[in-house]
């Protein structure tokens, strides 16, 4: 087991090296200069060389590269010989000299948002999901089996902005029952806060619950064709003690994982869900970047998006092994 | 060529039974989607969606409207609004006209299915031979190649592609371009058809190179190897006929996703440009009207979505035709 551990962390690093190197590469190659695009219109080529300099974006690909992996540890400076030197402590992802801001900090700052909606949202989805899929299992091939994939093939048919749109005309805008979204933290305003977010998190649960129901309604029904779950019954079990014991646990491990992977690609942002609340998460961070050119900003975000995936793919791996007594690491 | 045999008791599946199954495949599937109501009705609407899409400069002339013309006399004079209820709905513009311009809603809507269309498929196709020669590679090959293959897959899943495809979207569709692709709708196009594919197709490399590997380690392929049959025809020839049920079904499954994905591109704002549109595009201008012009927002959703489910319903009948188990449960 820890040899895997270890085998597995060691090609984790490696796989985010190459992630960093070839978003890296992929954005310097761009024909854009991003020399040109750190001023705005009244720009002369001096302050576009100037800037270069400051930069460090005169350096080979290769080199700068290697500043921007050495940023990330022990942090960086820019400018280092001009009277002004802009200073960009670890963890450096870059400087946005758009915004006149650590890209770290940029991020950091858009997390809370996100983290909430993402918390939430996946609260609700996977009880939702569950329990519902549970159920439609439970009732194969009846009414209420049918109901329930027809509501799910419905639900995971929605595009996710026109769900938002029609939630926001219909609760905010027809029936007033909420007020126009407008972010805050939970520890400021907890009534704000819950009123904000309720729509975001309906909107973003019924997408994914859609799929959790369909995921563990057939899971379900696969373990329960097995033979350990005859054997119980034919011990006399009480049915009862049959779901919940023995077809449950064995049911609910690959939704964990599945869950495990969701969760982390929504803790980067939920670009279309924050931009139609207009949260200040990472997701609106990252399409306001797109619109305004902000590289380093672009980069960052990538960057640290992908990580979170990798991390949590290691994480659900290792946790899958956990759970399910019957998975041997080799 | 027959060469074994198997005794009657044992359900061991004689060799030359694949280009039979290979054949009889298509039977199955096909008796059993027709005896599903559900798929046959949303098969034929599919049908139909397509035939609109390709004549739908000619279905827009029969009705009388067309997507390009301004109309002056439908909107307000002033702020430009549509008049009458309901978007400006009129005998001349049946689902109403746009917003400042007065183009007709419904011209605007068979051109956005037309786009839509075109892309998801084009995409869909183009993924699904990426997906299955590389994954066909990937798992045949083993080794070095298939470490690369893996690595580059494992790569781009960790991309958060909606970020990626917005930010290249500029530059590369100017190397477009440069390239000699028509500039403007033609480029954009054709970017999102290609991104789309790239970012898809490992997820169907992954399923069709687990099943190479079961595949490959089957008698027929190893008689193929003795009989000195070359590589591509015992990837293509012996090993590919073994794969269609889990390709056709991941692509029925991709298609309306991508007409997804490709909505919330537009939305997003990096679809066709006007006079040009799509159903993503039509659903971004409507953020700007809504409360006011509520059927700006629902009529492009609620076409987008029968679109989606027709698909999902179709895919999801190929899925029960082709894998029994799914059928038995």
């Amino acid at each position: 087991m820890s040899a895997y551990v270890v085998r597995r962390v060691i090609s984790m690093i490696l796989l985010l090296l190459l992630l960093t190197f070839v978003v890296f590469i992929l954005f310097s190659l761009l024909p854009t200069d991003p020399a040109r695009l750190t001023c705005g219109k009244s720009c002369t080529p001096e302050i576009i060389e100037a800037n270069r300099h400051r930069l460090g974006l005169d350096l080979p690909v290769l080199q700068q590269y290697w500043e921007y992996l050495k940023g990330i540890f022990v942090g960086r400076v820019y400018a280092q010989d001009s009277p002004d030197p802009v200073v960009c402590s670890a963890p450096c992802l870059g400087y946005s000299f758009k915004r006149g801001e650590e890209v770290f900090i940029l991020i950091k700052e858009g997390f809370p948002a996100t983290f909430w909606l993402a918390l939430g949202a996946f609260v609700m989805w996977l009880a939702a999901g569950i329990s519902v899929g549970v159920y439609a299992a439970l009732h194969r091939g009846k009414w209420q089996d049918k109901t329930v994939m027809g509501i799910s093939l419905a639900g995971y048919s929605l595009p996710s902005f026109f769900l938002g749109l029609m939630a926001i005309f219909f609760i905010v805008i027809r029936l007033q029952l909420l007020p126009y979204p407008s972010y805050i933290s939970p520890f400021e305003n907890p009534t704000q806060f819950l009123q904000t977010m309720i729509l975001p998190w309906i909107v973003l649960a019924i997408l994914y619950a859609a799929f959790y129901m369909r995921l563990t309604r057939n899971q379900m029904l696969e373990v329960l064709g097995e033979d350990y779950i005859r054997t119980a019954r034919a011990k006399g079990l009480p049915e009862r003690i049959v779901i919940r014991k023995h077809a449950l646990r064995a049911g609910l491990t690959p939704i964990v994982t599945a869950a495990g992977l969701d969760l982390a690609g929504l803790l980067g942002g939920a670009i279309i869900t924050e931009s139609i609340f207009s949260l200040p998460g990472i997701g609106s961070l990252a399409v306001n970047s797109v619109n305004d050119a902000d590289l380093p900003l672009i980069v960052g975000i990538t960057l640290v998006t992908a990580t979170f995936i990798i991390v949590a793919n290691l994480i659900v791996d290792l946790l899958y092994a956990v759970i399910d007594p019957r998975v041997r690491l080799a | 060529m027959s060469t074994s045999v198997a005794p009657s008791a044992l359900p061991v599946v004689p060799d030359e039974d694949e280009e039979i199954t290979g054949r009889s495949l298509r039977q199955i599937v096909w008796s059993r989607l027709r005896r599903d109501k559900t798929a046959m009705v949303c098969l034929v609407i599919l049908i139909l969606l397509y035939l609109i899409a390709i004549f739908a400069p000619f279905i827009t002339s029969m009705l009388g409207v067309d997507p390009y013309s301004f109309d002056g006399e439908s909107i307000s004079d002033s702020g430009g609004g549509p008049i009458g209820a309901w978007g400006g709905i009129s005998s001349e513009h049946p689902l109403g006209v746009e917003w400042g311009t007065g183009r007709d809603i419904l011209a605007q809507l068979l051109y956005g299915l037309r786009i839509s269309l075109l892309i998801a498929t084009t995409a869909t196709i183009l993924t699904t031979f990426l997906g299955t020669t590389l994954g066909i590679i990937s798992g045949y090959a083993g080794g070095k190649t298939d470490a690369i293959i893996g690595r580059t897959m494992d790569l781009i899943l960790a991309f958060p592609f909606l970020l990626i495809i917005l930010a290249l979207s500029g530059v590369l569709t100017q190397r477009l371009t440069q390239l000699g692709v028509p500039d403007g709708n033609p480029s954009r196009i054709l970017y999102l058809i290609i991104v789309l594919s790239i970012f898809g197709w490992p997820y169907l490399a992954r399923i069709v190179r687990g099943q190479v590997l079961s595949v490959r380690e089957r008698e027929f392929v190893e008689a193929a190897v003795a009989m000195g049959a070359g590589r591509p025809r015992i990837l293509f020839k012996e090993i590919l006929p073994n794969l269609w049920a889990p390709i056709l079904v991941y692509a029925t499954l991709t298609l309306p996703t991508y007409i997804g994905t490709e909505a919330a591109l537009s939305f997003l704002g990096i679809g066709v440009l006007p006079p040009d549109t799509s159903f993503g595009g039509m659903l971004g201008n409507s953020v700007s009207y809504f409360s006011v012009v509520p059927s700006y927002l629902f009529i492009p959703g609620t076409v987008l979505v029968i679109l989606v489910v027709t698909f999902n319903l179709v895919g999801d009948a190929v899925r029960d035709a082709l894998d029994p188990r799914a059928g038995r449960v």
